[in-house]
């Protein structure tokens, strides 16, 4: 028998006896960034392409949720902060090696780009609407004029913000089940997966909701592959990392993550995006709400699983 | 049940804590413990102490920060008990003073619509109460019918109040329930006590003997630090004990022993180091005295005798013995502390003691050497008035040997079976739980039943203080002056105890509470002075000293005037035996119509389902004292049962899983204790640490969590030749699921 | 220089005199700690082992805890010490989780905190206050630069390991086995 336990008694809040000191706010933080980054990513993409008259809810329409989503993100980040009133020392610095630094500025730099993004394509949202404020105007008419470059810096800042939701974690080499450099681009299909879910959902044009169906069907399928490997690699590491594996074969989170995000967030809506593209008429809302819940759970179960995996005892 | 005189009130007493909730100090408290880092240096201030949480009664400095409020306790390094080190309980004395749950005003029993509680008092009524009943006790039945129980600082005051009084009845627990077979046995064999701290020269010890001794486990400050610089030295320990302890796990032979059967393994050791001739023949010829008997005695006690019985294989025992040998006279059987194990266990040390004689390790470098005290002049006072009788004439003749009191006996004085006229009515217990202490609790709550007055004097709401008829809050040792300390050691030496901190609450001190009480007795002459530091400015003045540079030094070491520290070469020495020499063969156990010699006696074993119930110490906590103090509950808040696995899976237990207990009398425990799953223990006993599961709801942090060793205990083995309360002979089993238990009212 | 904590396994008792010592020197509230201590029993009865260990923060010298943090609380000082700055810290946890040791806890003031090695007693020339209160002085403190230090004799002349090697974090408490 091997028995490794503490005998001082340490009981620190949110330590002991696992880890805990993130709760809701990070992984909700992490999805909605996910998801934030993959409406961008997309709507600056086929802007790029000139599709934007083809695609309104790709380039225009889906981009009205993002400002609302990003500061319901940095809220939750708001909230996790044990020392709120010292916030502002994330902005007095920049720390190339700290994930969660350079998030702070990429979401800093995204959100107010997302908000003049939708600010340009206000009037679609209200027709005849005008300006109180004249340089919100100027904003808007700046957009419009230099959209191309615009999009450029959005597509690339999403895609560092959706990498940047899995590479926090996996910065974090203490924990076993985040020591993977797979979570970045993990991370980054399922954030573009429930970003094209989204559009899929808010889309009335027929092409769109079909082309959306289809990326996220590849999304899915890179993603389905990525976890395989994912979990491929930690059987193949150290005994942590097997440990950490074990959880998901056979542990604690076998069920929820196995069921809960491959089979119902993942699984299901493909096979539902797949006969509704062979004509079955199946309510969009369904693959789409599946695809969000399941990417959601997806977060809280890989944050919790992560900080209970451990290198010692 | 029919009604107590004295029912044990467990729920808050009325308008307790009332006075003293809304004080300030209790807030300033909990914003201190959020500070930050530690501030101007400048402004913090220490001050002498002796530390009050074990026995060991270590030197230090209680350290206040800038406002005044106690910070940190460090050890003196002067000091020969600490060596400037103090121990987890010493640091964590400071969690004494900020229990919130320290008593903190007298509370009186009163009778309200028929229910029994306690009221807070002033002191002046409190003395007067207890005046009035000490005097009425006085006339109907004398003065000696008071008795004092005490253990630690503050008793020390109540012993003068008694012989001022007209009694000589005063006791300590520490005694017949824990090291008095010790001092019997050695000194039966050395003609010397082994007294507190026990003079072993453990830093130059090359091999270490331990028999069911924790050093690591008990916290025996000095002892610890020097074991562990003989480790560097490359110390070789054995250690004998049925559970792989922190020291079995230092050692280079562990000897699982069966439980209650040491004595036949010590004696199966003389039997090698004799016949192989490997005993100290020179020291032995020159000191001892029945050599031949014993060698005659043990002829027959064969390892492979000794392998049946204890259950250590025979080559393990002869090549232990050589190992003892081999670094002899630099081997120590350590003595032990709490020895009440079987009931025979006066003999048990003796086995012990000559043991140590025949490796010629008594006063010898490495084993034991011979102490010595500072003198410390009395505070002048009248004669205390005589007595017509103590405890010695009730027991009229038996346990003869005893060099202290019994606790126990004390009991039986006062229980309703006592037929002699020697009574005892009324109880002083000063800083001793008895309820944990003394072994079957039901006899001793029927003595307390039987009493006219009972008065607690404690710091704590422990359980004893739910019995009483007043409860009198002493404040800790941290806010008090107490006597000056002296104990036997290497070099003669004093420390002072001053107070760090005013009295929290309506603490007092004790010699405070003494001197008031004496006032109310007419006895005042006694205590002729202001405030004890002029008793001790008093004291050093008369030894070239003052207190005013104790303040600076805390300790002082003297010269030492007598004997050397070890035996010379050859030296003529005569021991304080009747012979004058080391007893293998004891005159004063045969005169006694005791057994000159030790046996090996079978013991009973635990019944099948059953496992022997055996207790210890973690280094965390001391008695029962510590379960509440903030800082030592949080390093460990409950006990829990030691199962091996094997045995845990045959009875479907699993890690932390919480059962029950059940004595071979049916005894069930009162709290559920959790299992903790261990290849460090055997199959046939579990263990547990002492001094937990504590039944009164005031001390909020303990009660309940785990269990009470002591209310298992209820088949006591006394040892006929001392009186001691053997403990080791209870045993136990498994419940699963909760008992149904009566509402005890 | 650079500071580093060496514990002998094979004296330490496992008293947790450490724990409450650095409790009351660094005012750590109560409920939490800095330092802890474990025990690992390994075989079967009676062939039984156990280790003893005193554990805190690792002062490694490639802290992650450092690296993840986004405004530069977590910080290195003289002597490699990695320490806190409490006006600094937003208490983002990203420090926590970092560290493979769990040595840092979210202090209720908001701050995180850890082991500091006692840098306020260093700076007076007195050891930690673990090192200090040890009973079974089984504790060293000193600079692992200096080959003349015990400590560093201790780790030339006898076996040691260090926790969780494998998560390349240096650190700089080095166990006697």
């Amino acid at each position: 028998m091997n028995e490794e336990i503490l005998i001082s008694g340490r009981m620190n809040p949110h330590i002991d006896p696992t880890l805990g000191i993130w709760g809701w706010e990070i992984p909700l933080y992490l999805f909605l960034g996910g998801l934030a980054a993959g409406i961008l990513f997309f709507a600056a993409l086929y802007s790029l392409l000139g599709k934007e008259k083809e695609l309104p809810t790709a380039v225009r329409k889906a981009t009205f949720l993002v400002p609302v989503i990003l500061m319901v993100g940095l809220g939750a980040l708001f909230l996790d902060l044990k020392n709120k009133l010292y916030f502002w020392q994330l902005y007095t610095t920049i720390r190339i090696e700290s994930p969660m630094s350079w998030g702070a500025w990429i979401l800093m730099l995204i959100t107010p780009l997302s908000m003049a993004w939708c600010l340009s394509y206000w009037r679609d949202l209200i027709p005849n609407w005008t300006w109180q404020v004249k340089y919100l105007e100027w904003i808007e008419e700046f957009v419009q004029k230099y959209r191309k470059a615009f999009a450029w810096t959005m597509i690339i800042s999403s895609v560092i913000l959706g990498i940047y939701t899995g590479i926090l974690l996996s910065a974090f080499n203490a924990r076993p089940l985040w020591n993977t450099s797979i979570l970045g681009p993990l991370f980054l299909v399922s954030g573009l997966s429930t970003g094209a879910a989204t559009i899929m959902w808010l889309s009335k044009e027929k092409l769109e909701r079909s082309l959306f169906s289809k990326i996220d069907l590849l999304l899915i399928g890179i993603e389905v592959f990525f976890i395989i490997h994912l979990f491929m690699g930690f059987m193949a590491s150290n005994a942590a990392q097997i440990e950490a594996a074990q959880l998901f074969l056979g542990g604690a989170y076998t069920l929820p993550f196995w069921g809960g995000v491959v089979l119902l967030g993942l699984v299901v809506p493909a096979i539902l995006e797949v006969m509704e593209l062979r004509g079955k008429h199946i309510p969009v809302a369904f693959p789409a709400i599946l695809i969000l819940v399941g990417g959601l759970v997806f977060r809280f179960i890989m944050v919790e699983a992560g900080q209970i995996s451990q290198y010692l005892y | 049940m029919s009604k107590s005189r004295r029912d044990f009130i467990k729920i808050s007493a009325l308008g307790f804590g009332g006075l003293v909730l809304a004080n300030p100090i209790l807030n300033t408290m909990i914003g201190q413990v959020q500070a930050g880092e530690p501030m101007d240096a400048s402004q913090f201030k220490r001050v002498p102490t002796y530390c009050e949480v074990c026995f060991w009664k270590c030197a230090g400095w209680v350290h206040t920060d800038e406002k005044g409020e106690l910070w940190k306790i460090e050890g003196n390094e002067d000091d020969p008990h600490c060596k400037g080190r103090f121990c987890p309980r010493g640091t964590g004395g400071i969690g004494m003073y900020n229990d919130e749950d320290r008593l903190k005003s007298p509370l009186m029993r009163v009778e309200i619509d028929g229910k029994q509680t306690f009221k807070e008092v002033s002191w002046d009524k409190a003395f007067r109460f207890i005046a009035d009943k000490m005097n009425q006790i006085s006339e109907e039945h004398g003065p000696e019918s008071m008795a004092l129980f005490k253990h630690g600082s503050g008793g020390a005051h109540f012993g003068k109040l008694f012989k001022a009084f007209g009694s000589r009845n005063i006791t300590a627990p520490s005694y017949a329930q824990c090291r008095g077979p010790r001092e019997v046995g050695f000194h039966a064999t050395f003609g010397a006590n082994i007294n507190s701290p026990e003079p072993v020269d453990l830093e130059n010890t090359k091999c270490l003997v331990l028999i069911g001794n924790h050093i690591g486990e008990n916290m025996h400050n000095s002892h610890v630090q020097e074991m562990s610089k003989a480790i560097d030295k490359g110390l070789k320990i054995i250690t004998v004990d049925p559970r792989l302890s922190t020291a079995a796990s230092k050692s280079k032979h562990w000897l699982p022993i069966k439980p209650a059967t040491d004595i036949a393994l010590l004696l199966a050791w003389m039997h090698v180091l004799i016949t192989e001739k490997l005993y100290d023949k020179a020291y032995i010829d020159q000191y001892a005295y029945g050599f031949e008997d014993l060698e005659a005695h043990v002829a027959d006690k064969t390892p492979e005798w000794a392998e049946k019985i204890t259950t250590i294989k025979a080559d393990v025992i002869r090549e232990t013995a050589r190992e003892m040998a081999f670094n002899a006279p630099a081997t120590l059987i350590h003595p032990g502390r709490h020895v009440t194990w079987y009931g025979d266990d006066t003999q048990r040390l003796r086995a012990m003691a000559i043991l140590n004689a025949l490796l010629g390790s008594w006063g010898r470098k490495g084993g034991f050497y011979f102490p010595e005290t500072a003198k410390v002049p009395s505070f002048p006072h009248p004669a205390f008035p005589s007595v017509s009788w103590t405890w010695k004439d009730y027991l009229d003749g038996k346990y003869a040997l005893a060099g202290s009191s019994i606790a126990n006996v004390f009991v039986d004085a006062t229980h309703p079976d006592n037929t002699t006229d020697k009574k005892i009515k009324g109880w002083f217990v000063v800083g001793t739980n008895l309820i944990s202490t003394i072994p079957d609790t039901k006899r001793t709550l029927e003595a307390i039943d039987n009493l006219d007055l009972f008065v607690v004097v404690d710091t704590m709401p422990m359980e004893i203080t739910g019995y009483a008829d007043i409860i009198l809050p002493e404040c800790t040792y941290l806010e008090r002056y107490d006597d000056i300390r002296v104990s036997p050691n290497r070099e003669p030496n004093i420390a002072v105890r001053m107070p760090a901190a005013k009295p929290k609450y309506l603490t007092k001190p004790s010699d405070w509470i003494v001197r008031k009480l004496a006032d109310k007795l007419k006895l005042s002459s006694y205590f002729n002075y202001k405030s004890y530091s002029e008793v001790l400015d008093w004291q050093l003045k008369q030894m070239g000293h003052s207190l005013a540079e104790m303040q600076e030094k805390g300790v002082i070491k003297f010269e030492r005037k007598h004997e050397n520290l070890y035996l010379e070469e050859g030296e003529e020495y005569e021991f304080g035996t009747p012979t004058g020499m080391i007893e293998l063969y004891s005159t004063d156990l045969e005169m006694e119509g005791f057994d000159p010699l030790p046996n090996y006696t079978p013991h009973p074993e635990p019944p099948a389902g059953y496992f022997r119930l055996n207790y210890g110490r973690a280094p965390m906590h001391t008695f029962g004292r510590t379960a509440n103090n903030p800082n030592l509950n949080e390093l460990m808040s409950e006990n829990k049962l030691w199962v091996n696995p094997k045995i845990a899976m045959a009875a479907g237990i699993v890690n932390d899983q919480e059962i029950w207990l059940e004595n071979q009398d049916g005894i069930k425990s009162e709290f559920p204790i959790k299992v903790r799953v261990t290849e460090r223990i055997g199959m046939d006993n579990v263990y547990m640490v002492h001094g937990f599961g504590k039944s009164n709801k005031k001390l909020q942090r303990s009660n309940g969590r785990g269990i009470s060793d002591s209310q298992l205990v209820t088949n006591v083995m006394v040892d006929p030749v001392m009186g001691g309360t053997g403990m080791r002979g209870n045993f136990v089993k498994f419940i699963i699921d909760k008992p149904e238990r009566e509402e005890i009212s | 220089m650079r500071y580093a904590m060496l514990i002998d396994t094979k004296k330490c008792v496992g008293c947790s005199d450490c724990v409450v010592a650095c409790q009351n020197e660094n005012r750590v509230p109560i409920g939490y700690c800095r330092d802890w201590v474990i025990e690992h029993a390994k075989g079967t009865f009676p062939n039984v082992s156990i280790e003893l260990r005193s554990e805190r923060c690792n002062h490694c010298e490639n802290s992650p805890c450092v690296r993840c943090c986004p405004t530069g609380a977590s910080h290195y000082e003289e002597g490699g010490l990695v320490m806190v700055d409490r006006g600094a810290c937003i208490g983002c946890g990203a420090c926590v989780q970092s560290c493979p040791y769990n040595a840092r806890y979210s202090h209720p003031d908001g701050f995180v905190d850890k082991c500091s090695f006692c840098n306020h007693r260093l700076e007076e020339g007195k050891n930690p206050s673990c090192v200090s209160v040890c009973p079974t002085s089984c504790m060293y403190f000193g600079d692992i630069d200096d080959e003349q230090s015990q400590l560093s004799q201790l780790l030339k002349n006898r076996t040691w390991k260090v926790l969780a090697p494998e998560v390349g974090t240096k650190p700089q408490i080095y166990y006697l086995t």
